[in-house]
């Protein structure tokens, strides 16, 4: 029984780590702008899209570089592209929204996802694509439990961003400016901060997280296709609620409580027919609970 | 001179008259296709759409059908169902009346077929499906009709191989629960697998564009059986066997026809090697009707016709011999022609219907070698 259990934490592991990277650009999008960027899930797919452009690219060139260069190329330019796409979005989409009322964002949000879906079907096809492996995948025999390198890159490069956010935000002056703006907007612009520039920053910022986890998913499911962000998006939406919306370290938290929830359930359940109903009535509970979620903090004044 | 040119005139316009009197009425007969052309499985709805538009270019290129002193052109109207059961009925429903269609080919899984199917049901108008193996789709149900066999036929057929070919004690299945085609062959394979005196140690599922099967795969290695069965799609059928794989399960996969598309190879790769699966037919021993059919294709398209293809071929082609049959284009008496057909020889082999929706005929297992389906063995009825 003990190498079923820590097989399945490892791969719950490798799922909650995709899951808590996305989860954090919704959650960094609602603390500063009290909204919730709908289109989320479809930025991770073009993110994923992106870096098998720039995969694909770097394997045609007859240079013949190395998997591990292949991948830090991949992973740079699709996080840039992401983050210049987030931006956009941001300034064309939600920015002259900004004074309307909160449905009419989350609504745009919605146009915005289903846009980049439809687009993405117009000029790719409906066809699902190939990502190329570029790290090896044959599997370690560790004690009956089976252990790729994808795996331990996935965790690593997850451990990596998460320090490294964890940091920007608590160290630098952009870092406080966003938790400034999270904690009291008005104010903000009175201490000479721009307020634009802030939001702009946090777009690029989640856009170009949720694209490293769109290198990191592909290489591990390498089937692309244009619908492939609503799922994973509904569940990163889901791991940033149960984390408590607005709080980056419980964004990561619930990214790995809903990784782990979605592997563990089946293993202890004799069918997993039931794996979604359980694993959802289970968060429900906890929403009833602690309805800002685990670290999240109570907001009286915003009702 | 006026009078002259007014007589003229008067004798041209006679003659016109006369000629359209004379000649047969260009009359056409509308076709629906219900196909998915986009969602999680675009191959299938292409490949539908292209046979259909492939049969009726060739039959207006012939001058239409002839039916008595008339001829038909075959109009098309071709519907995407996105690949979900609510659009798939929508768009059966829209051809039905909007474009008043005769008959509907397709949708092509059996997801989309059944709920399509109950309408066209309700409407008397004839659906066929190429590639919907489900029961259901056809149970209970006069106008609706299938080019392909049945699931039960299918499950037992890799059931028996894997008892008998694979000497395989014990099976695991890995199924989606929320897809009424896997979820029946899937319940099919396993009943006839027990009736063989094997013995099914693990019936795991997932849903609808699940993308991690970690936690069943490792439930199904802790089962160690000695073969593992994926009645799954095409698209996700990649996914499952490499993660099985990167888990270190070793035992042998099979699979069943929804894993005949070129996509599964190219999605798929070395992975995949030495799997085996059922299917409708199989490219390396064609006859000389499905030679010439794959030559047709390939040479209008560039590039191979799979079993959907061929199916949907053959389920245009039984509609064209049932109107003929029937001598007019009405609902009813070409679907009482349809079901009495005897005797078919189509692209995917000979097939016999007996007054109900679902026809007699055989399968065929392939082997992936060398990444490529290779034919290993027919099974009859």
């Amino acid at each position: 029984m003990f190498p079923i259990i820590a097989q399945n934490i490892l791969n719950a592991l490798q799922l909650g780590s995709v899951y808590a990277l996305i989860a954090l650009g919704y959650t960094m999008v609602y603390g500063i702008l009290t909204m919730i960027n709908f289109a989320h899930g479809d930025i991770f797919m073009v993110g994923c899209y992106l870096s098998l452009a720039a995969a694909l690219f770097l394997l045609g060139l007859p240079l013949h570089l190395p998997a591990g260069l292949i991948f830090l190329g991949a992973l740079l330019f699709s996080m840039l592209l992401t983050a210049i796409l987030g931006v956009a979005i941001e300034r064309l989409a939600y920015r002259p929204l900004r004074q309307a009322p909160r449905v009419s964002a989350v609504i745009t949000a919605l146009g915005v996802g289903l846009f980049l879906e439809n687009f993405t079907l117009a000029i790719l096809g409906p066809e699902p694509r190939h990502f190329p492996p570029l790290i090896a995948m044959t599997p370690w025999q560790v004690g009956g439990l089976s252990l790729t390198l994808l795996q331990l890159l996935i965790l690593i490069v997850t451990a990596l961003i998460l320090v490294l956010l964890d940091l920007l935000v608590r160290r630098t002056l952009m870092g406080m400016a966003m938790r400034a703006i999270s904690d009291n907007r008005p104010i903000v612009p009175l201490m000479g901060v721009s307020v634009d520039r802030v939001i702009s920053f946090t777009f690029a910022l989640g856009s170009a997280i949720a694209a490293a986890g769109g290198l990191l998913y592909g290489l591990a499911y390498p089937v692309l296709d244009p619908y492939m962000g609503i799922r994973i998006g509904w569940w990163a939406f889901i791991s940033a609620v149960v984390g408590g919306i607005g709080n980056i370290r419980g964004a990561m938290l619930g990214g790995f409580i809903l990784g782990a929830v979605e592997i563990l359930t089946p293993m202890v359940l004799p069918s997993s027919t039931y794996r979604d109903f359980v694993a959802f009535s289970l968060l429900l509970l906890l929403l009833v609970f602690k309805p800002t979620g685990l670290l999240g903090r109570p907001l009286f004044e915003r009702v | 001179m006026a009078r002259q040119l007014m007589v003229i005139m008067v004798v041209w316009s006679a003659f016109c008259l006369g000629t359209a009197g004379l000649s047969p009425a260009a009359e056409d007969i509308r076709l629906g296709v219900n196909a998915e052309l986009t969602g999680s499985k675009p191959t299938v709805g292409d490949s539908c759409k292209k046979a259909m538009e492939l049969l009726a270019e060739q039959v207006n290129q012939a001058g239409g059908l002839r039916l008595g002193n008339k001829s038909y052109r075959l109009t098309l109207f071709v519907e995407d169902n996105e690949d979900k059961a609510e659009s798939a009925a929508a768009a059966a429903q829209k051809l039905i009346t909007q474009n008043n269609v005769l008959a509907i080919v397709g949708p092509n899984a059996s997801g989309n077929a059944i709920p399509a199917a109950s309408i066209c049901e309700d409407a008397q108008v004839i659906m066929i499906s190429p590639w919907s193996t489900n029961p259901k789709t056809t149970e209970g149900k006069k106008f609706v009709f299938r080019a392909c066999f049945v699931d039960d036929f299918q499950g037992q057929v890799m059931a028996k191989f894997a008892r008998q070919h694979q000497q395989a004690k014990t099976a695991a299945v890995l199924y989606d629960v929320a897809s009424e085609y896997n979820k029946g062959i899937a319940e099919f394979f396993k009943k006839f697998f027990e009736a063989a005196g094997g013995r099914v140690v693990a019936f795991e599922s997932y849903t609808k564009d699940d993308k991690d099967f970690s936690s069943q795969l490792t439930k199904i290695k802790a089962a160690a059986p000695e073969t593992l069965f994926l009645p799954n799609y095409y698209n996700e059928v990649p996914l499952q066997v490499q993660q099985a794989r990167r888990l270190g399960l070793t035992c042998p996969i099979i699979g069943s026809d929804s894993w005949g598309s070129e996509e599964l190879l190219r999605l798929g790769g070395p992975a995949l090697e030495g799997s085996f699966f059922s299917t409708h037919y199989a490219a390396d021993i064609a006859t000389a009707k499905a030679q010439k059919f794959i030559h047709e294709f390939e040479t209008k398209y560039g590039k191979k016709p799979d079993d959907v293809a061929a199916l949907t071929y053959d389920a245009g082609q039984l509609l064209l011999a049932a109107i003929a049959k029937a001598g007019v284009p009405d609902r009813r008496r070409v679907r009482q022609a349809l079901a009495t057909i005897a005797e078919f020889e189509g692209v995917t082999g000979k097939m016999q219907f007996k007054g109900a929706g679902d026809p007699l005929k055989s399968a065929v297992i392939l082997q992936i070698k060398n990444g490529k389906f290779s034919y290993f063995s027919s099974v009859q009825p």
